[in-house]
């Protein structure tokens, strides 16, 4: 099963590999990892997304709970999350008709368009998995040039069981 | 106060009231030595080692025998790199070290720098936590929550990494009252009510055993261990770790548990309705095949860490905490309690153990020079060991009254450990005997410490278990692939004695058992580094034995 995994890490040098380094060891395959700034200074959230074996998964999440720099970790329910993640794609463009279908898409998925070139266009749309997925699956028959995704954050749909400090 | 990077170090290791610390130099961490020699008096002893591992270990023994934290400090490269085998070894065992290890100049980190090694990136997995000093107003920040997370919760080794500018630089010096860590807050106090069901469990139970790990000394708790054990009547088991938490020679210990375990211990484990895991992480070497590990037993685990709650086996009442709170907590809960039929039972199956059986065999073998030693020194003396058979016999046979009396590497199993973490032992503990049992493979990885021991005095009496091979692994080769003996003869062996003498030590060499107890008299009499040189038949085998991945109560070597 998937897995959404919240942690607060202090924003120290080696923060990243100390806590990749307890998936790649027991053997799990982490699909996306995404970090950034949280709202309080010297402290950032990351968001992990993982699957595989729950037992060996609730271990991880203790010894990430030992490392110093990290401060919370949390395994999210699927139903208790939102979930974004933001994708800048380059699809082929060689006809006018094409442009005009692609651009439909755009408008559609309420993506956006962001460079244009004779034969190519740069969308950068945003969403959860399945948005995202859907929107991929129709400009594949394009010809897509490039993907460049920032991986999955999360936040809690309540404030009752937001992660914090 | 303004003060350069080395004399803040300087400073915090007085603050620290470290006493001693075990190193060598090089390029990276010259200014550091260099302010050692600038210092009258300086603070704390320093001890040349000469191999870095030697003073890791050492550090380690040190910390092992006396519960204070070990320190080492190293240069960079290949001196940060030879701490590797000695950080992962107390990580293992949870041994509290905090580590110094020079590095190049800030400008060169990166660069593939003169003796440059990442070592925080190769510590990364080995280490409780580490550091690489940036600034030089950082320093006594990191140096005392270095020590202070090294010590406390699960206890374990800290490494911090400090460029040679760091070192040279100025810097204001004003060494914390406090840390303030927010992702590190050990918790201490168990959970009340999970400690009154356990004393609950502990009162229903009809055949409890008690399985006491390695944290029950670091905690401290060996005294309300005993009280519980005493009040209750219930028989005890030791992990490898746990050596040491009971007496040896109390009627209600029955010995250690698990692959080479004894055989009463593993058949109790396996006939309990209760056991009561203190400080122990059910490593596979206590386990066996963990589906068929006490299949009766309801569990009770208390461990200060969380993570090894559930790890390997399910638990039926877990309690996070620092064993000696809860175990005080935990005897306010429970009665007295008299277990006769169940003790009756397990002097049936201690008739059956092999250990217990007489022992006619005329030879100079391990067993004798254990009982020998048993007999002199009658279990007061620290015992530390090198890795390998001769580790096991002394963990079955060796009487220790105390806890921090039998040192040895537990987890990873480190041969070359047992001389230099005699040495760092003998350092701790000079008003003990300190015996360290070796064996002739295990003993030749840090041969180059004798240089340390020697030159610095140390009384050590070593006990070499000499059988010309790598016998823990003969031994398995005998049993396990046809006898095919490679690459376990240790054809070319040196005559140790004289190696002993070289270094301006003490030798006698042993081949019957006549000859052993004089010998040994005599050594403990010199007062200086001895080492006996014991010929014990090559083929001698360490029985009974649990065959990897078989139920601890199935043993070969029974009957």
């Amino acid at each position: 099963m998937k897995h959404t995994i919240a942690i607060l890490v202090e924003d120290l040098p080696g923060v990243m590999a100390r806590v990749a380094g307890l998936f790649t060891r027991r053997g799990f395959n982490i699909e996306s990892i995404a970090v950034g700034h949280s709202e309080i200074p010297g402290i950032s959230r990351m968001t992990i997304i993982v699957s595989g074996d729950e037992k060996v998964l609730e271990q991880i999440i203790k010894q990430l709970n030992k490392l110093i720099d990290v401060i919370r970790v949390r395994d999210i329910p699927a139903e208790n999350i939102i979930e974004r993640e933001l994708v800048l794609v380059r699809v082929h463009v060689d006809s006018l008709p094409v442009r005009s279908e692609i651009i439909q898409l755009v408008e559609i998925f309420k993506a956006k368009v962001v460079f244009v070139e004779r034969n190519t266009m740069t969308i950068e749309m945003s969403g959860d998995e399945e948005k995202v997925g859907g929107f991929l699956n129709l400009l594949k028959p394009f010809g897509i040039r490039e993907i460049v995704r920032t991986g999955r954050i999360a936040i809690t749909r309540s404030s009752k069981n937001g992660l914090k400090v | 106060m303004e003060l350069g990077g080395t004399e803040i170090i300087v400073e915090c290791l007085k603050q620290e009231k470290i006493k001693v610390i075990f190193g060598i130099p090089g390029a990276a961490i010259m200014p550091l030595y260099d302010t050692f020699g600038k210092y009258e008096p300086l603070p704390f002893k320093n001890i040349l080692t000469r191999h870095e591992q030697g003073a890791v270990h050492a550090a380690d023994g040190y910390a092992r025998a006396t519960g204070e934290v070990g320190v080492c400090v190293v240069t960079s490269g290949p001196g940060a790199t030879n701490l590797v085998t000695g950080l992962a070894n107390a990580h293992m065992d949870s041994v509290p070290l905090v580590v110094f290890t020079g590095q190049v100049p800030t400008a060169l980190v990166g660069n593939d720098a003169f003796q440059e090694v990442d070592i925080t990136g190769i510590t990364l997995p080995i280490t409780k936590h580490n550091y690489m000093v940036r600034k030089v107003g950082d320093l006594a920040s990191i140096i005392k929550e270095a020590f202070y997370i090294a010590r406390t919760g699960r206890p374990g080794p800290v490494l911090i990494d400090i460029p040679k500018d760091i070192q040279l630089a100025k810097g204001n010096f004003n060494y914390p009252e406090k840390i303030n860590r927010k992702g590190y807050n050990p918790s201490y106090r168990g959970h009340i009510k999970q400690i009154k069901s356990a004393a609950m469990k502990i009162m229903e139970a009809k055949k409890p055993v008690i399985i006491s790990g390695g944290g029950v000394i670091n905690a401290n708790a060996a005294p309300e261990l005993m009280k519980i054990a005493s009040k209750t009547n219930i028989p005890v088991v030791n992990t490898f770790m746990g050596l040491g938490s009971v007496p040896t020679n109390h009627f209600l210990f029955l010995g250690m548990l698990g692959m080479y375990g004894r055989y009463t211990a593993n058949q109790l484990v396996s006939n309990a309705d209760l056991i009561i895991a203190l400080g122990t992480r059910f490593d596979d070497r206590i386990t066996g095949n963990l589906n068929q590990f006490c299949p009766q037993a309801d569990i009770i685990h208390i461990d200060i860490d969380p993570a090894e709650i559930g790890k390997n086996i399910s638990i039926k009442i877990p309690i996070v905490g620092d064993l000696k709170n809860i175990l005080q907590q935990l005897n306010n809960f429970l009665g007295g309690k008299e277990h006769n039929l169940w003790l009756q039972e397990i002097q049936e199956i201690r008739a059956k153990d092999p250990i217990s059986r007489e022992d006619n065999d005329p030879l100079l073998h391990s067993r004798f020079i254990m009982k020998a030693l048993n007999e002199l020194f009658k279990g007061e003396a620290i015992i530390v060991t090198d890795v390998g058979q001769h580790q096991m016999w002394a963990a079955h046979y060796a009487r220790v009254n105390y806890p921090r009396h039998f040192i040895s590497s537990g987890g990873l199993g480190t041969m070359g450990f047992g001389l230099p973490a005699a040495i760092g032992t003998k350092i701790g503990c000079p008003h003990k005997t300190v015996i360290c049992i070796s064996g002739d493979g295990g003993f030749q990885m840090n041969i180059q410490e004798l240089a340390t021991a020697i030159y610095n005095r140390l009384s050590i009496i070593v006990i070499l278990m000499n059988n010309g091979y790598l016998g823990m692994v003969r031994q398995l080769q005998e049993l396990f692939y046809d006898k095919r003996y490679v690459s376990t003869l240790l054809a070319g062996n040196p005559d140790f004695v004289k190696i002993v003498e070289a270094y301006g030590g003490v030798g006698f060499r042993v081949d019957k058992q006549e000859d052993f107890l004089p010998i040994l008299e005599k050594a403990d009499r010199k007062n200086q580094f001895v080492l006996i040189d014991c010929h014990i038949p090559a083929e001698e085998n360490i029985f009974p034995l649990v065959k990897p991945d078989s139920s601890i109560n199935q043993m070969i070597g029974v009957d």
